[in-house]
């Protein structure tokens, strides 16, 4: 794929002070994008905000829509006008937007989606943190397929993984979700925005050949189709029903057949390039604290205190969270004695964890309802617990 | 499943459909046959879009159709131009962003009225708020056809559906003046008898900033006419022939339709109030100033339709 400078016009370059949701606008305007369809929730509005600041003088489209439904039907449609689409939500509205997740993910349309989680269900607890969406990022949508998903832990990650969350997005034509939580987007760091030469950001996969002999899900050489854009004359067709290389709808078990295993084997498939871990005296260690967002943060300190106590351990954070490190957990797994999984929900990912260790080695869940971050002695507890 | 006849594949190849067919350049021949059924109404309304496009000699690589689920969502498959077939409510969402992202397509939403105003009620509504530059043509065909004939917010009180087995008893919803009320630059009614009619408001609406709505009056002859006793396709036409009447230029408060009542068509409202482009150009150049590049063509600037 074609690598493409940043527009300086959109790049802030410096060194800053800000807050998570400001550093995902930031990544997102210097990945190009220019259209942003959303609708107001606590605790994510900050990044509709500045995008609503900032774009009429960069050259794009920020329109609130009338609920989050349409905010994703706006987005997916202007993918389909060329535009580099980004949007934001918190959890009622991330579960209004599951419909058409869906159909992004039909469509395989490139888009970038922030989840600022906060304490569920239903309204819940507004403007307090949670990590209760990550099991609704990978499977809320009905039917089968997969999306990436990924987990910063600072305002720096924030920026600095948007801008990634856009080039995976674009490479595989598929929604990627920003899963951050109330903490880290209010978290105010020091975020450094390199110059935009230094940015290298990937273009989208755009049809180059004959007009009119465009076939939008004609996969090329790597499986995944290019794009093009209506109005460029190839009177193109997408749908959301199951669809034939032509987009047309082909509604027949043989094609379902296609259809669902490229959705899901375009990721799995390619599971090796996108996974990224952050691993820390793992060789080893007897117990190995997982976690990911605001609670790897919590962790640290609680694996400071455990190795202080004697205790050889170490630590794995996700940040990617979706398609899942199936792989080194496995291995991880075999070696230790214990993995501690503490997240800021009842146990999500840790039963992702506990399939893949298969009974190697104890998997031990630290739930938290919601509502603020853990006590790192409930984590120290849970390792010393484990080894005893 | 039988086998395919020679006959049926150059039916399905649509090759005696292409030579001579006034469609063929229109249509994807090579989805013909389409789903709907002998009677119905759509395909007149896809006829007369057809022959707008034609008299406007509108660009058909600027123009895309967008569709959301049901039977009139159908349209988006069969015509051959940028043409999206997207989820049961949502095509004027989806269709907003594909006009704001490339501001030079001409974007219809061709959808029913339990797509666009039963499930999407909310964004047609908000759509007409903004004066978004759409065209929005609803095929009202009185029921959810694909579904089975179940009640729709359009169905006249009193006439049956599956799921008002003992006659619908809700207000029915009267789209000229939800339009009108809305904000919608340009509203029109006909029924699927009156083609030349439909197409004479398709082809205004191409020349229109802002948002066009056209309504066209179909009840389902399979399901809703068959329910309600009400006869075949050529009934149907006759009951638009007996009882509807132009009043171009109707208070809009006063055209609803009851059940086999009198359709009051026509051109309701034809204003040129600024659109979503205009409306954020302007006050963004007002506010901003030379900071502020003029997004998009804002259509309609003395060259409409050239």
């Amino acid at each position: 794929m074609r690598k493409i400078a940043a527009n300086p016009k959109a790049v802030d370059t410096g060194t800053h002070f800000l807050d998570g949701n400001h550093a995902v606008t930031e990544g997102g305007l210097v990945s190009g994008a220019n259209f942003f369809a959303a609708y107001p929730i606590t605790p994510s509005t900050e990044i509709a905000e500045l995008f609503a600041e900032r774009i009429p003088k960069i050259g794009g489209i920020f329109i609130q829509m009338e609920d989050e439904i349409a905010a994703l039907a706006a987005n997916i449609g202007a993918v389909w006008g060329g535009a580099k689409v980004m949007t934001t939500t918190s959890g009622p509205g991330f579960s209004l937007m599951m419909e058409n997740i869906g159909l992004a993910v039909m469509m395989e349309v490139p888009m970038v989606i922030t989840n600022v989680q906060r304490a569920g269900p239903s309204t819940g607890l507004p403007t307090y943190v949670a990590q209760q969406d990550m099991m609704q990022v990978r499977w809320g949508s009905h039917g089968d397929y997969e999306i990436i998903a990924l987990c910063p832990d600072s305002p720096q990650e924030c920026f600095d993984l948007t801008i990634e969350a856009f080039n995976l997005s674009e490479t595989y034509r598929v929604p990627v979700f920003i899963m951050i939580d109330e903490c880290i987007g209010h978290m105010h760091e020091k975020v450094v925005i390199p110059e935009a030469k230094d940015i290298n950001v990937l273009d989208r996969r755009w049809y180059d050949g004959p007009k009119g002999q465009y076939k939008p899900y004609k996969v090329g050489k790597d499986g995944i189709a290019p794009m093009a854009k209506a109005g460029d004359g190839h009177h193109m067709h997408a749908t959301g029903l199951t669809h034939d290389e032509r987009g047309y709808p082909a509604l027949t078990v043989a094609q379902q057949k296609i259809v669902i295993p490229h959705l899901i084997d375009k990721i799995k498939n390619n599971a090796d390039k996108i996974i990224k871990l952050e691993e820390t005296d793992v060789k080893g260690a007897e117990v190995v604290v997982m976690s990911y967002g605001i609670t790897s943060r919590v962790a640290v300190r609680a694996v400071q205190l455990a190795k202080e106590a004697g205790i050889k351990v170490g630590s794995i954070r996700l940040i990617t969270a979706w398609p899942f490190p199936e792989k080194r957990i496995k291995e991880v797994a075999k070696d230790v004695k214990a993995i501690i999984f503490p997240e800021i929900n009842m146990g999500q990912m840790v039963l992702e964890a506990e399939r893949c260790a298969g009974g190697q080695c104890k998997v031990v869940s630290i739930p938290h309802p919601g509502g603020d971050v853990h006590d790192p002695d409930d984590i120290v507890a849970a390792i010393k617990e484990a080894i005893k | 499943m039988t086998e395919t006849t020679a006959e049926d594949q150059e039916y399905a190849d649509g090759e005696d459909f292409i030579e001579g067919n006034p469609m063929a350049n229109f249509l994807r021949m090579e989805r013909m046959p389409h789903i709907w059924c002998p009677g119905c109404g759509i395909g007149t309304v896809v006829t007369s879009f057809a022959e707008a496009v034609k008299k406007s000699g509108i660009d058909m690589d600027k123009l895309a159709v967008v569709s959301g689920i049901g039977c009139t969502g159908r349209v988006a498959g069969y015509v051959n131009l940028d043409s999206f077939h997207t989820t049961h409510g949502r095509p004027i969402a989806f269709a907003t962003g594909l006009k704001l992202a490339n501001p030079e397509l001409k974007v219809v939403v061709f959808s029913g009225d339990g797509d666009i105003m039963g499930i999407g009620g909310n964004h047609f509504i908000h759509a007409a708020r903004r004066n978004m530059d759409l065209i929005v043509i609803c095929v009202n065909n009185f029921t959810y056809g694909m579904t089975g004939g179940q009640v729709t917010p359009t169905t006249p009180k009193t006439a049956n559906a599956s799921t008002a087995p003992h006659g619908n008893f809700e207000n029915a919803f009267s789209l000229p003046f939800l339009a009108d009320a809305c904000g919608a630059n340009y509203v029109a009614r006909w029924t699927s008898l009156h083609a030349r009619r439909i197409t004479g408001s398709i082809q205004e609406a191409f020349n229109k900033k802002g948002l066009s709505f056209i309504e066209v009056i179909t009840p389902c002859t399979t399901l809703y006419a068959r329910r309600n006793r009400l006869g075949d396709g050529l009934d149907a036409l006759q009951y638009y022939h007996d009882k509807s009447e132009i009043k171009h230029g109707a208070d809009t408060r006063e055209v609803d339709i009851g059940f086999q009542d009198k359709i009051i068509m026509g051109k309701f409202v034809d204003r040129d109030n600024p659109s979503f482009l205009e409306a954020m150009n302007t006050q963004f150049s007002t506010v901003m100033g030379d900071d502020y590049q003029l997004y998009g063509k804002t259509e309609c600037e003395g060259d409409c339709g050239e």
